[in-house]
């Protein structure tokens, strides 16, 4: 039992410090609730210190199977802690300008990274459901948290009523499989699949029902229309939170579901992912060019990447799981940069985030221009940057497994980003600054520090990327 | 003495300049043109060092540098450079117009000078990496971020329509580009996987430990292909050109067309013919009929512009079709003809856009019935005008005509309906070209301004002088250009005789005896 909790204890001190936060939340001063979020940013620092003593070489369990010890659920842990301290950081100045800054907030933010951890680490349906549904409800809640705001309300209820639609999907996957074979535990549930030699329709149906429900949380199509009106919607930091971190949760429990459960179903599965994954990159791209909203934008090339990584999954191989882990690390640097970009820009009531607010930017403030065009190069996956390098990785992955056409079809939607991201810039650089215009206020050095971050590991992933994209193929040593 | 890593030193200098320069207030107008300046005429003289150490009897790679850039369990990219005969001209043609271009732009870029000089220094960097890198991942690196600059200076400071034409210059160039990535990957995972090193994978093919299906062979040759040839830009892919360099400022069009269009004719050397004998051969027929279409549609296209600067964009056209024409025909003078033709080509355009650039500066205007007369108020401009105007049509003695002669020669060899037709091409240019000239200088003075425009000042004459200079140079004795890229083309043209002749029963492309020497060097 000892040896089970120490396996946990990233969950323990995560959650622990949501708790603290929540008692410690009605005794502190509204503007001192800052101090809350600190805690927040030192409890996940915290988590991926100890997250640090569980890299090994040699995989384990607890809890009897339902928690995987094994490095693909550390590179995730460690990916949610740094998404989840990101976001807190992000978020404490926006939340005080909002006058939303609540302690709940960084409370549920720390729930939520529980409830991603346990996606990563579990190896149980129902494990799976309650690290989804832990991550869910802390999200419902944050994409409402200015209350006040109709968008916002219009944004959690959407997602709320929707999410648990898919929720149920997923849920009666699970029966089915549960009901097929036996099991919810990974392990068993493959084995007694190779034992039978054959399985049964209902398992394929499960199947099938399991990725509706990882669709919607990865905001696959046809499972993505909940995506742009929800992160318009939410309050801006809290868009940053979930365009990256419920992503990377939903792929994390996609593949340990599909690689460590289902491996025998392969042919089925990749087929139906070959297709979302076309499906899901072209209507992102082509969508996100009409949009006028930056917000919008970036929620609609956030739409565009999940299909660009699915590619990863779909070519299934150790080389092609490491390039959606890297990707994903990649993905959720420069989209948090951009973001911490966009949330210092706005104003009030989170105004002030259309493209043409934009214009002449990189004449009123050269380097917060500078940093978000890195950012949109990196998505739109130009040499330099690490965006560049995840693409070619992946990219990379699919042409070894003789998957051309997805590869050309991947790059052919890179062509149609280039186009929204580099608009950005056009606005920023070749216009002139609108008149009358507020001054933005200063950038606060918890966002600056972010960009900051962001702006090293964008350059340093695409110019020196070696040791970290081996990193991540290692990581995925469980799965193949 | 020979100096290390001479080719990271010419290629990095002014990447780490542009990243000086960032330190310079805004407000140091002066300073900052002068430290741009400086640094571009010092990559210049140390890519002189280049051409002074060169072994002209050696075809292979030479100032060869190889490190790993990055490693991973399965790939590995190397830092690896090098330059033969034909790469090194389009170096120093690189280091060469960058000084002349940060030069031209002295009065005529007011705003925003710090960023515009690190465009250009980054620019100079990515270009001269083009040509160097012999890593096909680093290649295609430096191919990519080159469009960053390309894309402001044109976007920032360009015309009327400039974000149009910026938008559309990338979105062309990087389908092309991103189709190559995918060969190149293809490529590597075909060769085991192992590396990305160009000379490597090229001698696997050409010893034949690596072999490529015919299919394979002509998919890959085709995603090379494209992105070379819009970048040429080869007909049909041309269309983005006239807009890019009518909108782009003076020295971006002078890039542009002076080395920008030369990538895309050297990647054909360096990667389409080396890599993809067969497909080449297989194609060639189609390309040349494609840049016959170029040089005569150009030309005739070229001849109804109302804009100088748009008619000298379409006589690029015309021009790269000759480039290719030369390539894809597959004899000696013909690829001595291209190659040299690219460095013709790049002086007398880049000559013509800074003349262009400086007329419009004092008349702010490029329409030609604007125009009449400029030969009463600035007979110095008209003359060089006219010097550069004679280069570009292939007058004898000027380095036009022996590059296109070369071309037509090589071309006559292999079909002579091909030089008949690009002869007709080299007829319309000298019929464009110099009603365009008659119709600006010569003839009344129908608008005073044309009279008072004044003629061109000592900073602009310093910036025509040394291509004038090289001009009559190539001209007259072109033997030492030649005779360094002689090697490099032999060896590009035996891989092309080897895998042209024999089982899949193409033509022998053998040239004649005796056609073999041109006679010129």
């Amino acid at each position: 039992m000892g040896n089970d909790l120490i396996a946990i204890l990233p969950l323990i001190i995560l959650a622990a410090g949501g708790t603290l936060i929540m008692l410690l939340e009605p005794f502190t001063r509204p503007e001192r609730k800052g101090n809350l979020g600190r805690l927040s940013v030192l409890t996940t620092a915290l988590a991926a210190y100890t997250l640090s003593f569980q890299w090994s070489d040699s995989p384990g369990k607890a809890f009897g199977g339902m928690i995987l010890l094994d490095n693909f659920s550390v590179f995730f842990q460690w990916l949610f802690v740094v998404v989840t301290g990101i976001s807190a950081l992000l978020s404490m100045r926006f939340n005080e300008r909002e006058s939303i800054n609540r302690g709940e907030y960084y409370a549920l933010l720390l729930f939520a990274c529980c409830g991603m951890s346990l996606m990563a680490a579990s190896g149980d349906l129902i494990l799976t459901f309650l690290g989804i549904e832990i991550l869910s409800i802390a999200t419902y809640v944050l994409a409402g948290f200015k209350r006040r705001d109709a968008k916002s309300n219009e944004s959690a209820l959407k997602y709320f009523l929707l999410g648990s639609f898919a929720t149920a999907f997923l849920l009666y996957g699970a029966a089915l499989i549960y009901g097929s074979t036996g099991s919810t535990n990974y392990e068993i549930i493959r084995t007694v699949i190779a034992l039978q030699g054959s399985f049964q329709t209902t398992v394929l149906v499960g199947i099938g029902l399991l990725l509706v429900g990882f669709g919607f949380k990865i905001a696959v199509v046809p499972f993505h229309s909940w995506a742009p009106d929800v992160y318009e919607g939410a309050p801006t930091a809290v868009t940053a939170f979930m365009t990256v971190g419920p992503k990377a949760a939903g792929f994390a429990a996609l593949l340990r579901v599909l690689a460590q459960a289902v491996p025998a179903l392969a042919a089925d599965w990749t087929a139906i992912l070959w297709a979302a994954s076309i499906l899901t990159m072209t209507v992102g791209n082509v969508v996100a060019v009409l949009q006028t909203n930056i917000k919008r934008m970036l929620a609609y090339s956030a739409i565009a990447h999940a299909g660009y990584i699915l590619v990863g999954v779909v070519v299934n191989t150790r080389e092609g799981f490491g390039a959606v882990l890297f990707y994903l690390a990649i993905y959720s640097i420069m989209n948090l940069g951009a973001f911490g970009i966009v949330l210092s820009l706005s104003r009030q009531g989170d105004q002030h985030v259309n493209l043409a607010d934009y214009s002449g930017l990189g004449r009123t403030s050269p380097l917060a221009a500078g940093a978000l065009s890195l950012f949109l190069i990196s998505l739109a996956g130009i040499p330099l940057t690490g965006g560049f390098m995840g693409k070619f990785y992946l990219f990379g992955a699919a042409i070894q497994q003789g998957f051309v056409g997805l590869a050309v079809i991947g790059v052919l939607n890179s062509v149609i980003s280039v186009y929204y991201y580099f608009r950005v810039m056009v606005f920023m650089y070749m216009r002139e600054p609108l008149e009358g215009q507020p001054e933005p206020e200063a950038i606060n050095p918890a966002v600056l520090a972010v960009v900051l971050i962001a702006v090293v590991g964008v350059l340093l992933l695409g110019i020196l990327p070696g040791e970290f994209l081996d990193l991540a193929t290692y990581s995925t040593l469980a799965l193949k | 003495m020979q100096i290390d890593n001479i080719l990271s030193l010419v290629t990095y200098l002014p990447a780490a300049a542009a990243l000086l320069l960032l330190f310079f207030p805004g407000a140091a107008k002066t300073a900052i043109k002068s430290f741009a300046l400086a640094a571009s005429l010092l990559a210049f003289i140390f890519s002189l060092h280049l051409i002074y150490h060169f072994d002209a009897a050696s075809g292979t790679m030479q100032f060869v540098e190889s490190t790993v850039w990055f490693r991973t369990a399965t790939i590995t990219v190397s830092h690896h450079l090098g330059i033969d005969g034909i790469s090194l001209f389009l170096v120093l043609l690189t280091t060469f117009i960058t000084p002349l271009a940060i030069l031209s732009s002295w009065s005529s870029i007011t705003e925003r000078i710090k960023p515009y000089m690190m465009c250009m220094l980054f620019l100079e960097t990515g270009m001269v990496g083009v040509f160097c890198a012999l890593d096909l991942v680093l290649f295609y690196v430096f191919w990519e971020v080159m469009l960053i600059p390309m894309y402001f200076l044109i976007g920032v400071w360009g015309g009327q329509r400039r974000v149009y034409a910026a938008v559309k210059f990338i979105l062309y160039t990087m389908v092309g580009s991103l189709l190559m990535l995918l060969a190149i990957l293809y490529l590597f995972f075909a060769n085991g996987g192992t590396t990305f090193d160009l000379v490597a994978i090229a001698g696997n093919l050409a010893s034949g430990a690596l072999t490529l299906g015919r299919g394979e062979e002509m998919w890959l040759f085709l995603a090379f292909l494209l992105a070379f040839a819009i970048k040429v830009p080869l007909f049909p892919f041309h269309t983005w050109l006239p807009d890019a360099h009518v909108e782009a400022p003076t020295a971006g069009s002078v890039i542009l067309a002076g080395v920008l269009l030369k990538m895309g004719t050297y990647g054909l050397l360096r990667f389409c013919l080396p890599l993809f004998p067969g497909a080449s051969v297989e194609a060639a027929p189609y390309l040349c009929v494609l840049s016959l279409v170029g040089i005569v549609y150009g030309a005739l296209v070229a001849m109804v512009q109302p804009d100088v600067k748009k008619l000298v964009a379409y006589s690029s056209v015309s021009h790269m079709g000759f480039v290719v024409l030369g390539i894809f025909v597959f004899t000696a003078q013909g690829l001595q003809g291209a190659t040299l033709q690219m460095l013709n080509h790049g002086l007398s355009t880049g000559a013509l856009f800074l003349l262009v650039g400086m007329i419009y500066d004092r008349r702010h205007t490029r329409e030609i019935a604007d125009f009449g007369g400029l030969a009463h108020g600035s007979p110095i401009l008209a003359v060089m005008f006219l010097v550069v105007t004679l280069s570009s049509i292939g007058l004898p003695g000027l380095n036009g005509f022996v590059g296109e002669v070369l071309i037509l020669l090589g071309a006559f060899v292999e079909n002579r309906l091909y030089a008949a037709i690009a002869a007709g091409g080299m007829i319309l240019g000298a019929v464009y070209m110099l009603w365009m000239y008659q119709r600006v200088f010569f003839g009344e003075v129908r608008n005073p301004a044309n009279r008072e425009m004044g003629d061109i000042n000592l900073r602009e004459k310093l910036l025509l002088l040394p291509i004038l200079v090289l001009m009559v140079w190539i001209g007259v004795y072109s033997a030492p250009f030649l005779n360094r890229m002689e090697a490099s083309l032999q060896l590009v043209q035996e891989r092309i005789r080897e895998a042209g002749t024999p089982a899949g029963g193409y033509r022998v492309l053998a040239p004649p005896a005796g056609l073999e020497k041109t006679g010129l060097d």
